[in-house]
């Protein structure tokens, strides 16, 4: 009789994370920022269909990066989430922190229990109300949540960009502040973004119901200068 | 609540519908796999059920003037006096309801939710004909519940942004569905509505004139048909209009509405006409 090998589970659940930290770090890094009228969510992402940030819900919306196909498919499974939700309960009822739960306990099940960890970091913004401030969960590959108010980056190499939004964040920023500081965070020292490699959208009062929308074309460069 | 994930070959794609049919989420009796079953008898339902009544659509230069009534009736007697029959279904479209009045609702609420789930999964909007034919298998779909007795007859409009012009469809029980050049009306004041706007009627009218005439329209609608209400002087309740252009869906506001209800009954006073 042959005995399997024994892996220390300290070991396995080492590799798994450096497994999906490698497939992250491939990516590019995405932003998220408060401001004034809302929050602002911007990815370095020069496609123009292959969206990394979409609208979930009325004041939700959602950020993925990593591996394309996986956060894709949590991104829809949001929706469906919270449109059966608005459906069978009513609009209102339909929040960010229980979606986030959600999307941390798969998460972190995908980690323990399949073979492969999903190689992605997603975010889930909520336009906040009168009685409730703006919120940022941002959820790692493993299914860690952290909730954020100012400003959350997702992505492989964060530290540089932390650091930078750290000491540039002002409570006070209207949305070409923000967007103009994050864009500085994400390109670093060594590069300059344009509007052509952006993709940005913002949660903002003012749009109806829906409050998600993507900034585009002249009104993002306008936006930047 | 769990997360709805699914297997690819099992995926209901972005069709709302499919999806909460697989969740079992409870369905609207249009929808429930049960109501496709054997339905004894036509006629009348056993019981009272409300009805929403009159509604109209009609094309003018820059897009649709959508309008409905606010009664609701039980039998022979008023349900409810404030009743909404005309929808915004997403930003370029609108949706106006005759008929039994919940499952019309609910059929209106189901719709809205599939093109705005529609949307954000795929990432684009449907063709207004892709909304329109939506909204066909819906009322197909309702059709045994049509022969007991509670049809749903709704009436599409919306601004095409592919062809940059305003259509109008309007469907039979059946699911049938056929656009309309220049205007319609639907409901049991709908015969006296559309001639009122037949009349009227001209090619390329403005948006102003156009609102005016939906609003004629209904108000002899209301004089003529007793299931549809007219203006209610007293407690200050107007039938609802709604244009639909390239800037989208605009609900006109009250104070317009009355104030063009206000200068028509005074314009019949004045011409010395019977109301």
């Amino acid at each position: 009789m042959t005995m399997p090998y024994y892996v220390a589970p300290e070991q396995v659940m080492k590799d798994r994370a450096e497994y999906a930290q490698k497939g992250i770090a491939r990516g590019r890094s995405l932003v998220a920022s408060t401001y004034d009228q809302g929050i602002v969510i911007v990815a370095d992402n020069p496609s123009r269909s292959l969206h990394k940030i979409s609208e979930i819900y009325d004041r939700i919306a959602f950020a993925g990066v990593g591996k394309y196909n996986e956060f894709d498919q949590l991104r829809v499974s949001g929706i469906r989430h919270a449109d059966t939700k608005g459906y069978a309960y009513s609009r209102e009822d339909v929040e960010a922190r229980s979606l986030a739960n959600l999307y941390a306990q798969y998460l972190g099940q995908v980690f323990t229990h399949e073979m492969k960890p999903l190689e992605v970091e997603i975010l889930v913004a909520e336009l906040g109300t009168g009685l409730r401030p703006p919120q940022l969960y941002h959820i790692a590959y493993e299914g860690t949540i952290t909730d954020e108010d100012r400003f959350a980056v997702l992505g492989g190499e964060t530290e540089g960009i932390v650091a930078a939004l750290e000491t540039a964040w002002s409570a006070t920023w209207d949305l070409s502040g923000a967007l103009r500081a994050a864009v500085g965070a994400l390109a670093g020292a060594d590069r300059t973004l344009g509007a052509a490699d952006l993709e940005v959208a913002v949660l903002a009062e003012g749009n109806g119901r829906r409050s998600f929308r993507r900034l585009v074309d002249d009104e993002l460069v306008a936006l930047l200068t | 609540m769990t997360l709805p994930l699914f297997s690819t070959t099992e995926d209901p794609g972005p069709d709302f519908a499919g999806l909460i049919r697989r969740l079992r989420v409870p369905l609207p009796p249009m929808m429930a796999p049960a109501a496709g079953g054997a339905v004894g008898g036509t006629g009348a339902p056993a019981a009272e059920f409300r009805h929403g009544t009159t509604v109209v659509a009609l094309r003018f230069a820059d897009g649709i003037v959508m309008a409905g009534d606010r009664r609701a009736t039980e039998g022979h007697a008023i349900a409810h006096r404030s009743m909404e029959k005309v929808f915004p279904a997403d930003r370029y479209s609108a949706v106006a309801i005759a008929g039994a009045a919940g499952p019309a609702v609910e059929m209106v609420r189901l719709f809205q939710t599939q093109l705005e789930h529609y949307e954000k999964v795929e990432g684009v909007v449907l063709s207004l004909e892709g909304k329109a034919n939506q909204l066909g298998q819906m009322v197909r779909e309702h059709l045994p519940m049509a022969m007991q007795g509670l049809a749903v007859v709704p009436l599409f409009a919306g601004f095409d942004l592919a062809r940059r012009t305003g259509r109008i469809f309007t469907y039979d029980v059946t699911g049938g569905h056929y656009e309309e050049t220049e205007y319609n009306a639907t409901g049991s004041g709908g015969r006296d509505a559309r001639t009122t706007i037949k009349l009227g009627y001209r090619d390329g009218l403005e948006r102003d004139a156009a609102v005016e005439l939906a609003i004629q329209s209904l108000y002899e609608a209301a004089d003529e048909d007793s299931a549809t209400g007219g203006p209610d002087l007293i407690r200050g309740i107007y039938p609802l209009v709604a244009t639909v252009t390239a800037g989208g869906f605009t609900a006109v506001e009250e104070d317009e509405v009355a104030e063009r209800f206000a200068s028509l009954i005074e314009r019949r006073r004045t011409e010395g006409r019977q109301p």
